[in-house]
């Protein structure tokens, strides 16, 4: 589905001229404009408190300390948070795409009746919003004995996610050459070592896509976190990130530098993994 | 196995499905049935049960209680659920405007590669990959009474300007609504560029060349190829509206009294704050309502696209 969209249409064209210097005159106060509450956050995370009561949050750094830091993962406990949250973040990603494409695989190359429907009702169950669900859900891992477990964010964060990561290698495993399937078959493979020996290498690209994106998605995410837990030593960072704010609300330089932590993360899946990232998100929107 | 409507059609629908069922292995099955069972018990059984809780009354712990209609005849004359259902609207119209005019712009002005084209892109999506609690904290942070926002219209001479922005019932709602938006552009720019990648350059050439001015040339040549990431776009951007909770919960918990309550945010409090099940389903159950169509209209293009 995102393969597709590039490199379709060979540019026969000469290079554009030069570009008006416009382009740079306004952008340039933008990109910094719009870098400016991250660089902000950074400075309030690096100055010691005692500064930035004496001279506001709005005021340049003229020192540099770990304070904010270190009380974040001290009193915080900030790394125990970031902890759970890469626990259910790997688990939830590795969970959700393995099931998906054990799912796509189903549907996309064998005569399953019903299978559009049955895979735009899967669609549809990822795109209802979450609070037709918050009630049940907590209530359902209640009953089944894992509310307030780091399984039942996962098992909710799985469930949840499926239907989309579903459709989208459907698209894609659609698209595979039959040939090869027909020559594996005449090899003697069957569905299952197709499954793992074919469909699964061919499909990295766009396992690689949904991984970017499911993983931001997932460590992001903080309403599923606060319908399920109700502990704080099982809180992940986006939840454990809130409370900390209860406790330090005027330590400014504690919640910019927990707010840093928790954001450097998906930072770098998102800057090692620029590409596919961008092409995750545009799939389901097929251009 | 392979490409099912290739086979030559069959007299009977029966005996067709159930040689289906035959052609497909058993593996196969189980591959589809343990996400499906997955998803029916996670996604499809709460939703239903969501629709049946909001016609009781229901605290989670003595049995619920049915009261019919009830529930939606309390949300009628209860002023905050009105209040967070305005803006809903409200906010659907501020983020869906702000972020589309913001991201199809850049967009426009970013989609020719050159010098420095990439480092302005990946400055306008990084946003993106910040989570909406820690963009609400980043933005409580500007919003300070004392912090960066405030500094600066003093540094500017404008302390007219200065405001107490998340405590004020008045501007709290729009300072959220900035924040949300400073993340969405991002989004709205990537599946614009890629829109406009698979837009037809030659027709804009032919046009230039008759001598269209870049302005016509957008609206009556480029705007019309776009319409099918229009159509993604609002559905998503609406249904997006109508989930919005984490980034209000981070910076205002929809206070300043109830002013920057959403539905979502609403519905939470009721359930998990209040412990109001029945009430809070009814709400729910409202959202989905609004949402549904929108839904529809979604799947109904994915359909589309499928066939083709």
């Amino acid at each position: 589905m995102t393969a597709s969209a590039t490199g379709t249409r060979p540019l026969m064209r000469k290079p554009k001229p030069a570009r008006s210097p416009w382009l740079h005159v306004g952008m340039i106060p933008l990109t910094l404009l719009w870098l400016s509450p991250i660089v902000f956050v950074v400075f309030v995370a690096i100055r010691p408190f005692d500064d930035l009561a004496a001279r506001g949050l709005g005021a340049l750094p003229i020192s540099f300390s770990w304070e904010g830091f270190s009380t974040a993962f001290e009193g915080g406990g900030l790394m125990r948070a970031l902890g759970n949250s890469i626990i259910v973040t790997a688990v939830g990603v590795v969970l959700s795409l393995a099931l998906s494409a054990c799912a796509a695989y189903a549907l996309s190359r064998f005569a399953i009746p019903g299978r559009k429907t049955i895979l735009l009702a899967m669609l549809a169950g990822n795109l209802l919003p979450p609070q037709i669900l918050l009630v049940p859900v907590s209530a359902i891992t209640e009953s089944v004995g894992i509310y307030d477990t780091l399984t039942a964010l996962i098992v909710v964060q799985v469930g949840f996610g499926i239907g989309f990561y579903t459709f989208v290698l459907h698209g894609f495993m659609r698209g595979l050459p039959n040939e090869v399937f027909e020559a594996a078959r005449i090899d003697g493979a069957g569905a299952g070592r197709i499954f793992w020996k074919i469909v699964l290498p061919l499909s990295r690209p766009s396992l690689a896509a949904l991984a970017a994106l499911a993983t931001t998605w997932i460590f992001n995410d903080l309403i599923w976190a606060m319908t399920v837990l109700r502990t704080e030593a099982r809180f992940p960072i986006t939840a454990a990130l809130l409370n900390l704010m209860g406790g330090y609300s005027s330590a400014w330089n504690v919640i910019a530098a927990g707010s840093l932590v928790a954001a450097i993360p998906t930072a770098i899946v998102f800057f090692a993994f620029q590409k596919q990232f961008v092409s995750g998100l545009l799939v389901g929107s097929n251009k | 196995m392979t490409a099912p409507a290739a086979a030559p059609a069959r007299p009977s629908r029966a005996g067709q499905a159930v040689r289906a069922l035959r052609r497909v292995p058993l593996l196969v099955w189980i591959f589809l049935l343990i996400p499906l069972v997955v998803e029916l018990f996670w996604v499809f059984w709460p939703a239903a049960n969501s629709f049946s809780l909001s016609l009781t009354r229901w605290d989670g712990i003595t049995p619920a209680e049915p009261v019919g209609l009830g529930n939606f005849a309390d949300l009628w004359d209860d002023p905050i659920f009105t209040r967070a259902l305005q803006n809903n609207v409200i906010w659907a119209i501020g983020f869906g405007g702000l972020s589309v005019a913001g991201g199809l712009g850049l967009a426009v002005a970013l989609n020719k590669p050159g010098p420095l084209v990439g480092l302005y892109r990946s400055a306008i999506y990084l946003p993106m990959v910040v989570s909406l609690a820690v963009t609400g904290l980043f933005w409580r942070v500007m919003y300070a009474p004392e912090g960066p926002i405030n500094a600066a219209l003093g540094v500017v001479g404008l302390d007219a300007l200065r405001n107490q922005w998340l405590a004020d019932p008045d501007l709290a709602l729009y300072a959220v609504l900035i924040a949300a938006v400073w993340r969405q552009c991002g989004y709205i720019m990537v599946l614009y560029l890629a829109g406009l990648k698979s837009c037809d350059a030659s027709l804009e050439e032919a046009a230039a060349v008759d001598g269209a001015s870049a302005w016509q040339r957008f609206w009556k040549i480029v705007m019309p190829q776009l319409k099918g990431v229009n159509m993604v776009v609002f559905a998503v951007t609406v249904i997006d509206s109508l989930r919005t909770f984490d980034i209000v919960w981070a910076m205002t918990r929809g206070g300043p009294y109830n002013m920057t309550q959403l539905l979502s945010t609403y519905m939470f409090q009721q359930a998990f704050t209040l412990g109001n099940l029945g009430y809070a389903s009814a709400i729910a159950v409202v959202i989905f309502v609004l949402a549904i169509g929108f839904i529809i209209t979604y799947l109904a293009r994915q359909a589309r696209a499928e066939e083709d």
